[in-house]
């Protein structure tokens, strides 16, 4: 009798489990066929009203959706922070997954990007015309939305890499600014020589830096051809970059610092981190992370792989995408423009982000700011000539975001090991390659 | 509904499992026959609905997952028992198994030696200031082990840290705490630290339910204080010990926050396979690989299953 008992009572729950799976299961993602959306209907929509959800860290978006709200009063802009980078994609991820709670817009960094698009998560700006804006943006940023024939997002920021310096360490020491890299190592070279305390800057391994690196010395690791997937770090350019790099790491001429860590801000403050290759966007980090470094720094063109060179590439940037199981898309879209080509690029760059457009960049206003933190530099002048002079033909991974994530379990080992750098990247290039077979690509 | 985390979820239920398994079934043995009543699992039921949900679905669920495949190119098929044969195959996840088993035959021994100690030692009633004693060792575990970790990592820095201030101070270079070859030794210093005083508030325990008369009949006997720790005091805490290693076995084969948040400090020390946890972590939430994170940790689950049942097994022979 017990036993009858029992086993009624595990069927409940056998079926309150099948309803809890069943509830789980029901998720899937329906991709159905692309809507059409034309700019009346986007007007129609703004005039409608309604409420759309943003995902995004950005801090300037906040005076973005203020100012939009005030433009079309019956539209309500919820702005939410689900986590910087990472931490958003998981819970992004998830939600798409779920198939409940997803944002109608987005903030997506052009790496990961690719990754979204292929499975289909963003919806595709084509069929919402957006291939008009081509001019408006500039050239690096506007390929980074691309991914096969589509445009999954609209370009917010962008990070042409440049040389961020500590002038008043290279003055104390008598360092000239180095304009290539051979200057550069020697370069960092001198300054430890001089201060075993100074390094001429961190590197702990970040994969986004490394391969910003490759992407400026002309190496093409990555080539994507819808599932088909070519990794080589063997090329020509990759070997360019970690030739000059193992130099710095051999030597224990990189501090090791994390990036972003509280001794890294110091360090950046008391002249032991003398100079940063990093994106355009670090100003504004520089400003608020880094206040006891007002007037030391100054921006200089990133060094060269060879003299009288102008090569730059992108390091981060992120645009903002609309996605497929969003509710309001027309709503999302106007608000993707607005924010990215219309009035809130200037609110943005008034914030102090670095645009993407081509008319931001290329206005005087914006050309000739001074920079107090700079010592009073027009630094714009020189960032917005970085911008025009990406590399082209560089493409990520559409799993960039899982190869970045162990990237320190293979190239990682060799800031903390006898690994070469080389051979790092070939271990990481491996273990890209494994999970891009897992997931279904052709790789070799 | 958000995928489960079945990484922390698999031992759960199997711990409840094995505290919960005997009860309830001896207890309704002794209800008298009556006709059939639903008293008992109306007072039952709230808990076994919870259990149900919070415990067995995400097994369940997890089970489920492991069967399939979801690709970003082909999308999700049945895969049937695929999943458990790449893990089983998978180096990466024999490096973090045998990295929490190294981690559990140096450090639990170790621990468990030290908490039985400290814990004589409180019950020994020649400690001065004991209760004093008794706290500060217990009190590490008290502290939430994120912190832990934290001020640990902090104290493990060779640049800025206690170990670096040392160096300079002494002008000595002792071996970086830090680094890929000392980090483990380092994590198992953090969780003894944590640790100690939880099983010796086991074991402590264990020593005062020993009646006091069989103190009286050894000094009677002229017993040695050694006499009486092995021939009294050491015999009744095996009980204690047994489940102290049972929870150290599970806590190795678990290890997760400790390596979780010295990562952010060495990344390239603590890799993203340090620990069978990590692992499914990392798998589940940088590469998606939600099928394959449920498999990884329904394989963990079940090895730290069989090693605590063996253990256990032998600790009852040594009873019987």
């Amino acid at each position: 009798m017990i036993r009858q008992r029992r086993r009624s009572v595990f069927t409940a729950l056998a079926g309150a489990l099948a309803l809890v799976l069943a509830a789980c299961g029901s998720g899937g993602s329906d991709s159905g066929t692309q809507e059409q959306l034309s700019a009346q209907d986007v007007q129609a929509a703004l005039e409608a009203g309604g409420t759309i959800k943003v995902w995004a860290w950005e801090p300037t978006l906040k005076e973005v959706v203020t100012g939009f709200q005030q433009k079309y009063p019956k539209v309500k802009v919820e702005l939410v922070n689900a986590g910087t980078g990472d931490k958003q994609y998981t819970a992004l991820q998830n939600a798409i997954a779920a198939g409940s709670g997803v944002p109608d817009v987005a903030q997506v960094e052009y790496y990961a990007l690719p990754q979204f698009a292929l499975a289909k998560s963003m919806t595709d700006l084509k069929a919402f015309e957006a291939d008009k804006f081509e001019g408006t943006f500039t050239p690096g940023p506007w390929t980074s939305v691309h991914a096969g024939e589509g445009i999954y997002g609209l370009p917010m920021d962008s990070g042409p890499m440049a040389l961020f310096y500590n002038k008043e360490v290279f003055d104390k020491h008598g360092i000239q600014v180095p304009a290539t890299w051979d200057e550069y190592v020697a370069a960092a070279r001198k300054l430890h020589a001089a201060d075993p305390k100074a390094y001429i800057t961190s590197d702990t391994g970040d994969a986004g830096f490394t391969t910003s690196m490759i992407w400026q010395a002309g190496g093409k690791p990555y080539q994507v051809d819808g599932t088909n997937v070519k990794i080589d770090f063997a090329d020509e350019g990759s070997q360019r970059f970690t030739t000059m790099w193992q130099q710095l790491i051999s030597e224990k001429l990189v501090s090791p610092v994390n990036g972003w860590s509280d001794q890294w801000y110091q360090g950046l403050a008391d002249g032991s981190i003398a100079t940063l290759v990093i994106g355009a966007w670090m100003p504004a980090n520089l400003q608020s992370g880094v206040a006891a470094g007002a007037g030391k720094w100054r921006v200089a063109p990133m060094p060269q792989w060879e003299a009288g060179g102008k090569a730059t590439s992108e390091n981060g940037g992120s645009g903002l995408s609309i996605p497929t199981a969003g509710a309001n898309k027309a709503l999302a879209y106007a608000f993707v423009k607005y924010a990215t080509t219309e009035e809130g690029v200037k609110t943005r760059v008034d914030g102090g982000a670095f645009p993407a457009t081509t008319a931001e960049l290329t206005s005087q206003e914006f050309l000739n700011a001074e920079f107090p933190y700079f010592g009073g530099q027009k630094a714009n002048e020189v960032l917005s000539q970085a911008a025009q002079n990406v590399v082209g033909g560089w493409s990520y991974l559409p799993f960039q975001v899982y190869a970045n994530s162990v990237f320190n379990d293979t190239a990682g080992k060799a800031y903390v090991s006898g690994t070469t750098l080389s051979d790092g990247l070939k271990a990481w290039q491996e273990s890209s390659a494994k999970y891009g077979k897992d997931q279904g690509f052709t790789v070799n | 509904m958000a995928p489960p985390q079945p990484a922390t979820v698999v031992p759960d239920g199997q711990e409840s499992a094995t505290s919960g398994a005997g009860t309830p079934g001896t207890a309704r043995a002794k209800l008298p026959r009556r006709r059939r009543s639903w008293v008992g699992w109306r007072f039952v039921g709230p808990f076994l609905a919870v259990f149900a949900l919070v415990f067995l679905a995400p097994i369940v669920y997890s089970i489920y997952l492991s069967f399939f495949r979801n690709r970003l190119v082909g999308g999700n098929s049945f895969v049937g028992l695929d999943n458990y044969q790449q893990v089983l195959a998978d180096p990466q996840f024999w490096s973090g198994v045998g990295r929490v088993s190294l981690f559990l035959v140096v450090q639990v021994p170790v621990m468990l030696f030290l908490a039985l100690l400290v814990a004589l030692a409180v019950d020994s009633g020649r400690l001065y200031g004991r209760n004093f004693f008794r706290l500060a060792v217990f009190l590490p575990y008290a502290v939430p082990a994120v912190v832990a970790t934290l001020m640990w990592g902090f104290m493990y820095g060779t640049r800025f840290g206690l170990v670096g201030n040392i160096n300079e101070a002494l002008g000595i270079t002792l071996p970086d705490p830090l680094s890929p070859e000392w980090v483990l030794a380092s994590i198992g210093n953090i969780v003894t630290w944590e640790f100690i005083g939880y099983n010796m508030l086991i074991f402590y325990s264990a020593l005062q339910v020993i009646p006091r008369s069989l103190y009286e009949s050894a000094e009677i006997d002229g017993a040695s204080q050694l006499r009486v720790i092995t021939s009294i005091k050491l015999p009744a805490l095996r009980g204690a010990l047994m489940i102290a290693t049972i929870f150290s076995i599970i806590g190795s084969f678990q290890l997760f926050n400790e390596p979780s948040i010295l990562q952010k400090l060495v990344p390239n020390a603590i890799t993203t396979d340090f620990t069978p946890n990590l692992y499914a972590y990392s798998l589940s939430f940088s590469g998606q690989q939600y099928n394959s994170s449920a498999t990884v940790a329904i394989v963990m689950g079940v090895i730290t299953m069989i090693v605590a049942y063996v253990v256990q097994l032998r600790g009852m022979r040594k009873d019987g």
